[in-house]
């Protein structure tokens, strides 16, 4: 097995641990970071999938800074909104949901 | 096509950086601007077929390219059609209700977002795209603000994100195994197997959730039943197309033979099971704009009958599929919106949101419930309306293709919409106590709701001019 291949199936295995998170937990702030740690798996794959005979392969690095910068963004507004939440209602969760 | 990205662009980064007053006064050249940019690419596409233009002069494996074939130019039309009705509405309603300053830079990102999607030409802008259209259709959302609309938003950001997530991992395979991220090369080297299906299913998976297609649909009624009026005619009628197109764009033109037939049915499962359960659920509720997001669940299942239909069947119905598909995205936005635009209107007047006492609407605002009722015979596919066509295609197709189980959910369906429809009407038309207080609505408002409905049912009518324009650069 080469290094890239290792690194994109860690990258898999921590994509499939921040989903179990992100499904399992309750507050909102562990949500969060559950997606941050699916998002890095996801990085981590897209680089170690594209290792073409051991030459790093640029293309998958832009990728990845540019989903960095996109994370980093959508984690910073997802904070923002679970603050609100919190002062206007006290919750940190999202379970308690008004009935269909 | 740069100014179908780059007017809404520049406005939205202007009425961020100018103040509310002014950001509301650039709205109408706004609209008109993208307006004549998207009619402009529609003739463009009629006249000389696709068109394809590379950003700066640096070609695709390097550069990036915008390409307009039919299908994205019907997809663009139909967004400027729908958001510059939907931005008049919004002129006049937030003279009425809080939460203007902030929504014309968020709408002009969303309008931005959308048009860049409808224009890329590989897998990674998409998936740019895609999340800049979530973030700003959360944004919209939360201008609600109130810990309800809040959490809703949460819950529709970890939505998006996760389907956005599952989408980034599907391109890192394909950018894994193929070496490249523009769909016209992918189209070219994917081939059917394990991996390919892997790549897709993730793919497909995400871009349902963004799509709310049953059983991933929970975020839904929620966020766009707690939206201000105008943001839930945007985010039921245009918002959730994007994920869609993206899904019908990678499912015929990238994947082709690689997405099975099998794949195909197992899309329309949950369509036909969107169609009945969103139905059903629109018709046990009690508040009227619950009552038209959960219309929008089941008639995004209509949606989803386009896969099982036009994969891997003869010629003939794969293309009343592909037609009929897509019209109905295209009357569904613009029925859908007109919808929300006129149940909002009656939701402010009265002050309530009980489907139970809307007595004296049809006296009181006879435009808005006109206006609902017209997009009503829209979605329950009535002759002659937009709706009725797409239907009619459909059930061809179904019936070409010897699956004649779909056309079982597709007559379920519009009965299901008729009698939900129909429940709100009746209501509508009781009279109203002597001096049932309401708040005047804007005739303006009511016109931009019925101009809506109006377009969704004259769609019917005028079906060839779209079903041509689709037929430019089609695949399947």
């Amino acid at each position: 097995m080469s290094a890239g291949l290792a690194y994109a199936l860690a990258g898999v295995l921590l994509f499939c641990l921040g989903l179990q998170a992100l499904l399992a937990q309750a507050h909102v702030l562990r949500k969060i970071l559950a997606v941050n740690i699916m998002a890095s798996g996801c990085f981590l794959a897209l680089v170690g999938l594209a290792q073409r005979g051991g030459v790093p392969d640029p293309v998958p690095h832009a990728l990845v800074l540019t989903g960095i910068v996109v994370a980093v963004s959508s984690t910073a507004f997802a904070l923002a909104l679970l603050r609100r939440l919190a002062a206007e209602s006290g919750r940190t969760t999202l379970d308690r949901d008004p009935a269909p | 096509m740069m100014a179908l990205i780059a007017v809404p662009l520049a406005l939205g980064i202007a009425g961020a950086l100018l103040g509310p007053r002014r950001a509301a006064w650039l709205a109408l050249p706004g609209i008109a601007a993208i307006a004549a940019a998207a009619a402009a690419l529609v003739l463009e596409v009629l006249d000389s077929g696709p068109q394809r233009l590379a950003l700066g002069g640096f070609g695709a494996p390097l550069g990036i390219e915008l390409y307009a074939d039919g299908l994205s130019a019907l997809m663009l039309a139909m967004t400027a059609a729908v958001g510059a009705l939907v931005s008049l509405y919004a002129r006049q309603y937030f003279a009425l209700a809080a939460g203007g300053e902030r929504f014309w830079p968020l709408w002009w990102l969303a309008w931005a977002a959308m048009n860049a999607l409808y224009l890329a030409a590989d897998v990674f802008n998409l998936y740019v795209t895609l999340e800049l259209l979530g973030l700003a259709a959360v944004g919209l959302l939360a201008l609600a603000g109130g810990a309800v609309a809040l959490a809703a938003a949460l819950r529709y950001l970890l939505a998006a994100l996760l389907g956005s997530l599952a989408y980034l991992l599907g391109v890192a395979l394909l950018y894994g195994a193929h070496g490249t991220l523009a769909l016209q090369e992918l189209a070219r080297v994917v081939s059917p197997g394990a991996f390919s299906a892997l790549a897709l299913g993730l793919m497909a998976t995400g871009l349902a959730l963004k799509t709310a297609l049953f059983p991933l649909h929970f975020w839904l009624p929620p966020a766009h039943a707690s939206a201000l009026t105008p943001v839930s005619a945007l985010l039921s009628g245009l918002v959730v197309k994007a994920s869609f197109y993206l899904l019908a764009r990678l499912w015929f033109d990238v994947f082709g033979p690689a997405a099975g037939p099998a794949a195909g049915q197992a899309l329309g499962v949950l369509g036909a099971a969107a169609i009945v359960w969103g139905g059903v659920a629109a018709l046990r509720q009690r508040k009227l704009k619950l009552l038209v997001a959960y219309s929008t669940v089941a008639q995004i299942g209509y949606l989803f009958l386009l896969f099982p239909l036009a994969t891997g069947t003869a010629q003939g119905a794969a293309l009343a599929a592909w037609t009929g598909g897509l019209l109905y995205a295209v009357s569904h936005a613009a029925a859908k919106a007109a919808m929300f635009l006129a149940a909002g209107s009656i939701v402010h007047a009265w002050g309530e949101d009980d489907i139970e006492h809307l007595e004296g609407t049809s006296a009181r605002l006879p435009w808005s419930l006109f206006a609902f009722a017209l997009a009503g015979v829209t979605l329950m596919g009535l002759p002659p309306s937009g709706g009725f066509i797409a239907k009619w295609l459909l059930l061809r197709s179904a019936f070409d293709a010897g699956q004649w189980w779909w056309a079982v959910a597709i007559l379920a369906g519009g009965l299901l919409t008729a009698v939900y429809v129909f429940r709100v009407l009746r209501s509508a038309f009781v009279p109203s106590l002597a001096g049932r207080k309401l708040h005047p609505i804007p005739l303006g408002m009511q016109l931009s709701a019925l101009a809506l409905a109006l377009a969704s049912v004259l769609l019917g009518l005028a079906a060839a001019g779209p079903a041509a324009l689709l037929e430019i650069g089609r695949t399947p």
